[in-house]
């Protein structure tokens, strides 16, 4: 209050010949500015994204419909709520490799659970799933100061080999067994296969897609915890002379990546109507979440980087395979074209640190 | 190459840009051979950006820098080496997993049939060493060793690949007066063998002392080279901040008897504290004097919890305190400004506003917890213009401005709430003359309103300047305390342990 006060006394009200100055100021500023390499770095990801959806758009009279677009971001939400929440992991100077394996597992138990005990406790349960394999992750890194490269890697491996012994190896469904089943297994599906608002509405999954990542732009960008996050990652000892209690906010870190991937995987089992006994998509959707942050522009080491940032790299990876199909080109040029991306994006970044 | 036919550097109308700034416009300059040349300037003066054109790790954007009369365009340091030309950067670049040996010949190595002749160049090494009459252990890994080992090292590599020239970026910042001798012992030495010595430094009593030539820098532009016989350090300040500067004074506060704020009791650490004890008044400024590895910044960073302590107690303001990690110490209204602001001050990606605000962001959240970044601009606008931090712009990356411009960044985090205690790590290192100045009315200000300061510096000159009282910390307990004004000798020789001195 008092602040507001003080600095709208220190601002009196701007003169015309302030604005004008001002203007001329502005228009100076304007006509100085170049086009230098940190920027190209910086907002070159959102000038390639446009030139691709530009392009798409005028190749396929398909691509600019919204059935088409509402298909793109469908069949990207479970990535990208995955990436939006580990972008936070990666800022904050760590890494998770353990996504995919969280993602399977809590999938999978989701319908242990529906066709165990009950089937309004499947969601719940992969949430909480999620929950406790993020905060083993962040325990492991912080406590116990495994490397989280390492740690993430391994515990990915029990959570893949819990998910196998759990299933047995064999897909479990919710409502396959006897009639009256259809029921259990309609709601089981319902938020993966379903629209809101009926046939011509929006995915759930894309609604809840968006929701979380403006929710977690908010807490990245507007948030105190959001600003100790940034600390951490970008100078870590620094933060912790600050008096920021380091180990909480990194666990904080990778419960919420592990709480998102667990709502990833309940989607998805939800897609699929049943828990998977962990295939090659759910492992690689760690790699995929990593990638897509990479590729945004969020430094890898830590300490800069945004969860719009990270949005952008999902949708790029994701216009590269609705691109693909649209055109009718052969699927396995796809993951070369990815894979070159991400290198050129991620180059591009680290040669201009270094000439800056 | 015999040493006959070592010719000079010679740069002519040279300048380099970073972004928006020049770091350095037309600078015109010849090197002799076998010669000390000294680069002084104040932060930002270009002398840095001097020393690596001439050290080959950058190109300058204009005119022309000739090596052997020939234009020399090297695209990395490597090449530079070739020609004879080694770059000794103030953070030194070596391999901390190998041994001494193997830095110094890392990338020159004698080598048979695409081996390394690991028999030649122990040979090789003991010849270097004898040589140089340097003592290295020639199998201990560099990562273990001082700091003014590994400038040996650094030194060895530099003539073990037949360096005729050699750039020195500020080579005595982190050494003692005794390891400073040795190295400029090692440069008269390699002078002798007519190398030419680029010396790049801050501290202009070594530079007069040093060397041959003095060139000064003054915002990116070279003022004058001159034979430094001709100089004194009042007409190198005058060069370095133009006719209106004089050299740096310092205030002197008056005396403080206020109630005691601080009150450290029985302080120890296993082999690092030794039952340290004293107090701080309201208002009072102490001075902690002591060599490099007497416990000077253990016993800052204990009392500010960032390191932990095996007994003691620590008061502020009468009220014991548990202070176990950093948060505790905040919590009790200690506030810290460490050694240094790279590694433990500063976050050099963020802006200037979450740097400023990092301890005290909580104060900016709404009631939804969402942070007023309007708000938090402005105030930290409001802190950085009183600081005269240039520029203040509140968006700008705290990695663009100058070392006494992050320095005062890193004091305005400390200045959202009055801290009590506030503890000085060097808080001047790196920084020019003019920044210096303005730190010191701050320390002064801080105290007069009611904080009580606990001050480190390696400049005794400094702590007796400002501080009312000197404490002298030796092997990590207080040997000695004077009052305000000891004469200089007396201080020196305690904490060299030099008189009777007891606690």
């Amino acid at each position: 209050m008092t602040t507001d006060q003080q600095s709208a006394a220190a601002d009196p009200a701007p003169s015309a010949a302030d604005r004008g100055a001002r203007v001329a100021a502005g228009l100076r500023a304007a006509r100085d500015y170049r086009v230098r390499a940190e920027h190209i770095r910086d907002y070159g990801i959102i000038v390639v994204f446009i030139a691709m959806f530009v392009f798409l758009s005028l190749k396929s009279p398909v691509f600019l419909t919204r059935d088409n677009l509402l298909n793109l971001l469908y069949s990207n939400s479970e990535v990208g709520i995955a990436a939006c929440a580990v972008t936070l992991v990666v800022v904050g100077g760590n890494f998770d490799l353990s996504l995919g394996g969280i993602f399977v597992l809590s999938g999978l138990l989701a319908a242990w659970v529906a066709v165990h005990w009950n089937i309004w406790l499947a969601f719940p349960a992969a949430l909480v799933a999620g929950l406790v394999m993020g905060l083993i992750n962040g325990v492991l890194v912080t406590k116990l100061r495994v490397n989280a490269f390492l740690a993430t890697l391994a515990s990915s491996l029990v959570f893949f080999g819990v998910d196998k012994a759990v299933s047995g190896g064999l897909l479990i469904t919710p409502g396959s067994e006897g009639a009256g089943d259809q029921h259990e297994a309609n709601i089981f599906t319902f938020i993966g296969q379903n629209r809101i608002g009926g046939q011509n509405g929006v995915q759930y999954k894309v609604i809840i897609f968006v929701v979380i990542a403006i929710l977690l732009q908010i807490v990245l960008a507007r948030t105190v915890f959001g600003r100790h996050i940034y600390g951490i990652g970008g100078n870590r000892e620094a933060a912790r002379l600050s008096g920021i209690k380091v180990d909480r906010i990194v666990i904080a870190t990778f419960v919420i990546a592990g709480l998102a991937s667990g709502l990833a995987g309940l989607l998805e089992a939800s897609t699929q109507g049943s828990g998977s006994p962990g295939d090659p998509t759910s492992q690689a959707l760690a790699l995929a979440a990593i990638a897509a942050v990479a590729l945004g522009g969020t430094s890898i080491f830590g300490g800069s980087g945004a969860i719009w940032r990270t949005v952008i790299g999902v949708l790029m990876l994701g216009l590269i395979t609705n691109g693909f199909n649209l055109l009718g080109v052969e699927d396995f040029y796809q993951d070369i074209v990815r894979g070159g991306l991400i290198v050129v994006a991620v180059a591009i970044g680290s040669l201009v640190e270094r000439r800056t | 190459m015999s040493d006959a036919q070592t010719p000079p550097i010679r740069l002519v109308g040279v300048g380099k840009r970073y972004a928006s700034t020049k770091a350095l416009d037309d600078v015109s300059l010849e090197i002799g051979a076998g010669t000390v040349h000294a680069l002084v300037g104040a932060n930002g003066a270009g002398k840095s950006t001097l020393g690596k054109i001439i050290g080959g790790l950058i190109r300058p954007d204009e005119g022309v820098f000739e090596v052997d009369g020939r234009p020399a365009k090297y695209a990395t340091p490597a090449d530079a080496r070739k020609d004879g030309i080694a770059l000794i950067a103030q953070e030194l670049a070596l391999v901390p997993h190998l041994t001494v040996m193997e830095n110094v010949f890392l990338g020159v190595e004698p080598r048979r049939k695409g081996f390394v002749a690991r028999r030649r160049m122990q040979q090789a090494f003991a010849h270097l060493v004898a040589q140089w009459g340097f003592k290295l252990d020639r199998d201990a890994l560099v990562g273990g060793l001082r700091t003014a080992d590994q400038q040996k090292v650094e030194i060895l590599r530099a003539v073990a690949c037949d360096a005729r020239v050699i750039v020195m970026d500020e080579p005595t910042s982190s050494l003692t007066h005794v390891e400073t001798q040795t190295l400029h012992e090692m440069i008269r030495a390699l002078r002798a063998s007519r190398a030419t010595i680029v010396y790049v430094s801050h501290f202009l009593d070594e530079v007069l002392e040093l060397a041959d030539t003095v060139s000064v820098l003054r915002s990116g532009r070279l003022v004058r080279t001159a034979p430094a016989a001709d100089e004194t350090e009042a007409s190198l300040v005058a060069g370095m901040f133009g006719a209106a500067a004089e050299a740096e004074h310092f205030e002197k506060p008056e005396h403080a008897t206020g109630r005691t704020v601080l009150e450290v009791k029985g302080l120890r650490r296993e082999g690092v504290l030794d039952d340290v004890s004293f107090s701080i008044r309201e208002g009072e400024i102490v001075g902690l004097a002591g060599l490099v590895g007497s416990g000077r910044t253990e016993l800052a960073r204990a009392i500010a919890g960032a390191d932990p302590i095996d007994a003691g107690t620590i008061r502020v303001d009468g009220e014991e305190r548990r202070i176990r990690t950093p948060a505790d110490a905040i919590e009790a209204g200690i506030a810290f400004v460490p050694e240094s602001r790279k590694k433990d001050g500063l976050f050099m990606e963020l802006s200037l506003a979450s740097n400023t605000t990092f301890v005290d962001v909580k104060t900016f959240a709404s009631r939804l917890g969402l942070l007023r970044l309007a708000s938090e601009r402005a105030r930290t606008r409001t802190l950085l213009e009183s600081l005269s931090v240039h520029p203040p712009q509140p968006s700008a990356q705290v990695s663009s401005l100058s070392g006494g411009n992050q320095q005062k960044v890193l004091f305005a985090r400390w200045l959202f709430k009055q801290p009590r205690v506030l503890i000085l790590d060097e808080p001047t290192r790196g920084v020019d003359v003019a920044a210096r100045a303005a730190i010191h009315r701050l320390i002064n200000d801080l105290a007069a309103r009611g904080a009580a300061i606990l001050m480190i510096s390696s400049e005794l000159e400094e702590v007796l300047g400002l501080a009312h009282r000197v404490l002298v910390i030796r092997r990590g307990a207080i040997v000695r305390e004077f009052a305000a004004d000891p004469p200089l000798g007396d201080v020196m020789e305690a904490a060299f342990g030099l008189t009777g001195a007891t606690a």
